[in-house]
């Protein structure tokens, strides 16, 4: 099992959260002429890189804020857990 | 090639078995050939064997980082099915059944094809709607589907919960009588057996480290092993796709992540068919060894580390203890994980690249084995004839950007939407 330190309540058993994605994907801005391709690389393509991955959890069943987690998917390995709003 | 047959196990049985031939070669590799599959799984073995047997090309080079049968065909919980609702996977996959059906003879290799029949489970008015307007599609494109009411499920299955107090209640299911299981590793023996035979060298523990383009053109690859040309390569590395992809700058709509299946202590003959929980995700079906094989949902998040984690595993197991109170009693036998291909709309990909002589095969998510001989014979014809069979043109890599997704369940790698 995981265990995630959440950077509002501590470490925190797998249980508690739940997945959200690649943190390090942009939604294309607002107010600007967006291509197709920015929607597809927003919407549909992922890195899904074997190794050091930035992404989103939320902690659904305890303060329910959104964290950034750098993790290792092969490994499993926690690195760094971040508040929704801090970058890397 | 030695034929398999009762009278060469008759005669072997006489030499105390020290004469039979192995089954594949172990080649060292060429410098170049005519196609080159990286990934000696299931779909690219059957790749390889019908690039030979209906395209007679047989200068083909099968690269496999591990072993033949250590990925995920032998991972996996083998059950064939084609209860599509959707055209493009409805005939994909009734084409793959008619290649199941003659297999062991197509192989000279028993893969133990048991069309035993599988049934969703539906446990609400509308679920039973649902099933019957994809039962209704299904027919159409002549594919066996019978609408059952809870009387007609519990004569099948009578030690599923069918008590009046449970959350949720059997209301009926729909059931593809002409599905069922095989033995997967009898198919990735089978099929490289046969590869082998007419002319497809194996190579095995050898990793792919790079690609050789130019120009957009794909001239080869490099390997531990040195560098192979080749005007033609295919990639079908399932949960490798994206580790692959990144050496050749290609950004997929496709995630890696972990997937589980366990197996119980064997008992008796309980369960004749596959059988999956409709208010969840969990299927079940019984083993020739009289395991319980079991199955549910992803991990949840990116993962390639071929193991998974226990909450997914009890979160499964309570649906299958919902379904079938019996396996509570039971002890686990084996728990295990295999690192699946996600893509975004839940269906596969078999295409050609924006690279010239590169095509792609992957995007199989919870259902590659059953895939395995439609696959290799779409993806043979995909190589030889550089464009798509007419089955496979739906599982175009560009779909994703047009807009005609297949959403067969409407959810790919984001398994929390369900």
């Amino acid at each position: 099992m995981l265990h995630i330190k959440c950077p509002h309540c501590g470490l925190r058993s797998q249980n508690e959260f739940s997945y959200g994605g690649d943190a390090t994907v942009k939604r294309p801005a607002l107010n600007k002429e967006i291509s197709n391709q920015e929607w597809d690389n927003f919407v549909y393509l992922r890195k899904s890189p074997r190794g050091k991955h930035l992404e989103l959890w939320q902690h659904i069943s305890g303060c329910r804020q959104w964290i950034k987690i750098e993790r290792d998917t092969l490994t499993h390995e926690i690195f760094k857990t971040l508040k929704g709003n801090e970058e890397l | 090639m030695q034929k398999y047959s009762v009278f060469s196990l008759i005669k072997n049985a006489f030499k105390g078995h020290k004469d039979w031939e192995v089954a594949w070669k172990d080649p060292t590799p060429k410098s170049e050939y005519d196609v080159i599959i990286i990934g000696g799984g299931g779909h690219g073995l059957a790749t390889a064997y019908y690039l030979a047997k209906e395209h007679n090309i047989t200068k083909v080079a099968i690269i496999e980082k591990g072993w033949i049968g250590g990925g995920n065909v032998g991972r996996n919980t083998t059950i064939i099915r084609s209860n599509y609702m959707h055209d493009e996977n409805g005939l994909f996959s009734e084409f793959g059944m008619d290649l199941w059906r003659n297999m062991s003879q197509d192989l000279n290799f028993n893969v133990m094809f048991s069309p035993r029949g599988i049934i969703n489970l539906a446990h609400s008015d509308a679920q039973m709607n649902t099933y019957s307007r994809r039962g209704n599609s299904m027919r159409l494109n002549g594919i066996d589907a019978v609408l059952l009411n809870r009387e007609e499920v519990r004569k099948i299955i009578p030690m599923a919960d069918f008590s009046e107090n449970v959350r949720f209640p059997i209301f009926g299911g729909l059931m593809q009588p002409s599905a069922g299981t095989a033995r997967h590793d009898a198919v990735a023996w089978g099929y490289a057996r046969q590869a082998d035979s007419m002319g497809v060298d194996i190579i095995q523990n050898c990793e792919v480290t790079g690609f050789d383009v130019s120009k957009g053109k794909i001239l080869g690859i490099r390997t531990s092993k040195g560098d192979i040309k080749a005007k033609k390569i295919g990639l079908c590395v399932a949960g490798s796709t994206n580790v692959l992809a990144e050496k050749l700058n290609m950004t997929l709509p496709v995630e890696t992540h972990l997937l589980q299946a366990c197996v119980s202590e064997p008992i008796k003959p309980i369960l004749d068919n596959v059988v999956t929980f409709g208010a969840g995700h969990f299927y079940c079906s019984q083993s020739d060894k009289g395991e319980m094989v079991m199955g549910g949902d992803l991990d949840g998040y990116n993962s390639y580390a071929q193991r998974g984690n226990l909450p997914t595993l009890q979160h499964v197991l309570t649906e299958g203890i919902a379904m079938f109170p019996f396996l509570s009693k039971l002890k686990m036998l084996r728990t295990w994980g295999g690192i699946m291909d996600m893509s975004m709309d839940g269906s596969p990909i078999i295409d050609k690249t924006h690279i010239e002589g590169l095509y792609l095969n992957c995007g199989w998510c919870y259902g590659g084995f059953k895939a395995t001989p439609a696959s290799g014979w779409t993806f043979a014809h995909t190589i030889a004839q550089d464009r798509p069979h007419k089955l496979n043109e739906g599982y175009s890599l560009n779909r994703f950007s047009t807009g005609h997704l297949i959403d067969e369940k409407g959810l790919g790698t984001k398994t929390w939407i369900s």
